[in-house]
């Protein structure tokens, strides 16, 4: 192939993904120093930091970043610590094995809209759902999940959709871990906690940051999940950062804010992404 | 007891924890199959029900009482609309890209990468005044684009992978027959990557059939998808268990199987070939 034709061919993908990162980039930057609301398209003109520092005095936006960070955290413990010891469980030959595999991978797979709904009624219903019916079947008060504790039952959720996510790649990973060694190891009467410390640890390393960095990605970005559920409430304890932003667009119909809350959004997300790019470019054989 | 006999001893119990867990994880999707064959009152009763005569009537009901048939479509239309237009971008890109490596490939690819970490949130307003100046609100045009766009970086990230591991000599013999970059493409590399491609294009379905941002923020009622529509009954003490459980069963049931055929390739793409 002659390099103009590899050109021409290599064109196409790198002009559509540049226009499609730096149009609505440099839109939402823009907007984000202008007066511009839907409902009052009269008042226009520059204003600087204005728009930001309204966004950053909402009295929403601590909460919204605090509750964020909380997300982000709860659902990495969880899915990385619960991944970690099902995979590690269920890495042996038995029967049933493909059939296990399948049932812990499936809820990575169902939609997020689908998932919170399930939870939020068939599960967590203080009062036909089946938590409840657990609950009042030990003689305790149901608790009223999305009421009392709304950011925790979206933590729920969500770590129910990823820790098979994180089960999967550690499956998959542990799958090529060199058995002789392993074997070697248990010969030479090595526990099991030594094991884990010395070689499977090691071993799953690069996973493991990659699961992290990538669910941080995601997770920065939760909206089904709320929108469906708590509606980022009562009051603003379930509202992270993504929520708020949509609130000030669909509602407000500030532009001008939910722009400048939107390169928040951004910065928070390209921090994460040096390390994640990183990550990924040293893998990745030229 | 020797140490053959407590190595057994520790693998059973890990297995039965391993079960344990497996039934947990599995037990909502289960319930809410379960649920779908209830009736309403079934699906509210205390205690809850595990055995019951099941019925078919939220399935036909949600057939014929909501549009239910119309954001199947939409659903399929935007997931393979999307989906093929990524790959008739990718494939001629990564192809040019894995067979005519050069200084700034590797470059390029992270920075495709890097635009897949732009959060949707932070383009929110341009994308939905854009295509409302362009009058593509609650089109299933607009989704299309997006989600090619989404994916994009993905898809080509793998098949670059894929393409790669052809081997060079296969097409240095059919380049020594004279053959056309054209005919190379169709009659050698597609074949042999054929698998790739197809496994590639099952991720980026799945992406596209379960993605709840855009299809929310821009859809009102024609272009809405599955997830849209799911989300629509929200409705407070959200009534009709039964009926949303049957929804729902028939919204996942195609991408749960989907993903259970292409777990391998998921790894990969999920990871962005960095775990295989």
């Amino acid at each position: 192939m002659n390099p103009t034709l590899a050109r021409w061919l290599q064109a196409p993908s790198i002009i559509l993904l540049f226009i499609w990162m730096i149009v609505p980039l440099s839109l939402t930057i823009y907007f984000s120093t202008i007066r511009y609301n839907l409902l009052y398209p009269e008042r226009t003109g520059f204003v600087g930091w204005d728009n930001y520092s309204f966004f950053a005095t909402d009295p929403a936006f601590g909460p919204a970043l605090v509750n964020t960070l909380i997300l982000v955290g709860s659902v990495l413990i969880i899915t990385v610590v619960l991944g970690l010891t099902v995979s590690i469980l269920i890495d042996r030959p038995f029967r049933g094995r493909g059939i296990a595999r399948v049932m812990l991978i499936s809820p990575f797979f169902i939609m997020p809209t689908v998932s919170a709904l399930v939870w939020k009624n068939m599960l967590m219903d203080p009062n036909n759902g089946l938590f409840a019916a657990f609950a009042n079947a030990i003689g305790v008060t149901p608790i009223e999940w999305l009421q009392d504790m709304p950011l925790f039952s979206v933590i729920i959720m969500v770590s129910w959709q990823w820790t098979p996510f994180a089960i999967l790649i550690f499956m998959t990973s542990l799958q090529s871990q060199d058995q002789e060694q392993k074997e070697a190891a248990m010969l030479d009467g090595a526990g099991f906690w030594s094991q884990f410390r010395n070689l499977t640890l090691p071993h799953l390393a690069r996973p493991i940051s990659i699961v992290i960095l990538i669910q941080m990605i995601f997770h920065l970005a939760i909206f089904a999940e709320i929108f469906v559920t708590t509606s980022g409430g009562p009051g603003v304890q379930s509202t992270n950062l993504t929520y708020l932003i949509y609130i000030q667009s669909q509602q407000a119909f500030d532009v001008g804010v939910a722009s400048a809350g939107g390169v928040f959004a951004i910065i928070l997300a390209n921090i994460v992404a040096i390390f994640l790019i990183r990550a990924v470019g040293k893998t990745l054989t030229v | 007891m020797t140490d053959k006999q407590r190595q057994n001893l520790i693998n059973r119990v890990a297995v039965a924890f391993g079960w344990i867990a497996a039934i947990l994880f599995f037990f909502p999707i289960f319930w809410m199959v379960l649920t779908s064959f209830k009736t309403e009152n079934q699906a509210i009763a205390i205690p809850p029900l595990l055995f019951f005569e099941p019925t078919l009537e939220n399935y036909t009901e949600i057939q014929e009482r909501t549009n239910y048939s119309k954001f199947a479509l939409n659903s399929i239309i935007t997931a393979f609309g999307g989906t093929g237009l990524a790959l008739l971008i990718a494939i001629p890109s990564a192809y040019s890209m894995a067979f005519n490596t050069g200084r700034w490939t590797k470059d390029i690819l992270m920075w495709m990468l890097s635009t897949k970490m732009l959060p949707a949130v932070g383009v929110l307003m341009p994308i939905y005044l854009i295509s409302q100046k362009l009058g593509m609100l609650d089109s299933k045009l607009a989704l299309v684009i997006i989600y090619a766009m989404m994916n994009l970086p993905i898809v080509m990230l793998i098949l670059f992978n894929y393409f790669r591991e052809i081997p060079k000599e296969i097409l240095e013999a059919s380049r020594m027959d004279g053959t056309s970059t054209f005919n190379e493409i169709r009659q050698v590399v597609m074949p042999l990557a054929w698998g790739g491609i197809a496994s590639t294009a099952l991720l980026s379905i799945i992406l596209c059939w379960n993605e709840a941002f855009w299809s929310i923020v821009l859809t009102t009622t024609e272009a809405s998808t599955l997830t849209a529509f799911v989300a629509s009954f929200q409705a407070p003490e959200g009534l009709f268990w039964a009926k949303v459980s049957a929804v729902s069963t028939l919204a996942c049931a195609p991408i749960v199987i989907f993903g259970w055929l292409a777990q391998k390739q998921l790894v990969q793409g999920l990871t962005f070939g960095a775990v295989k």
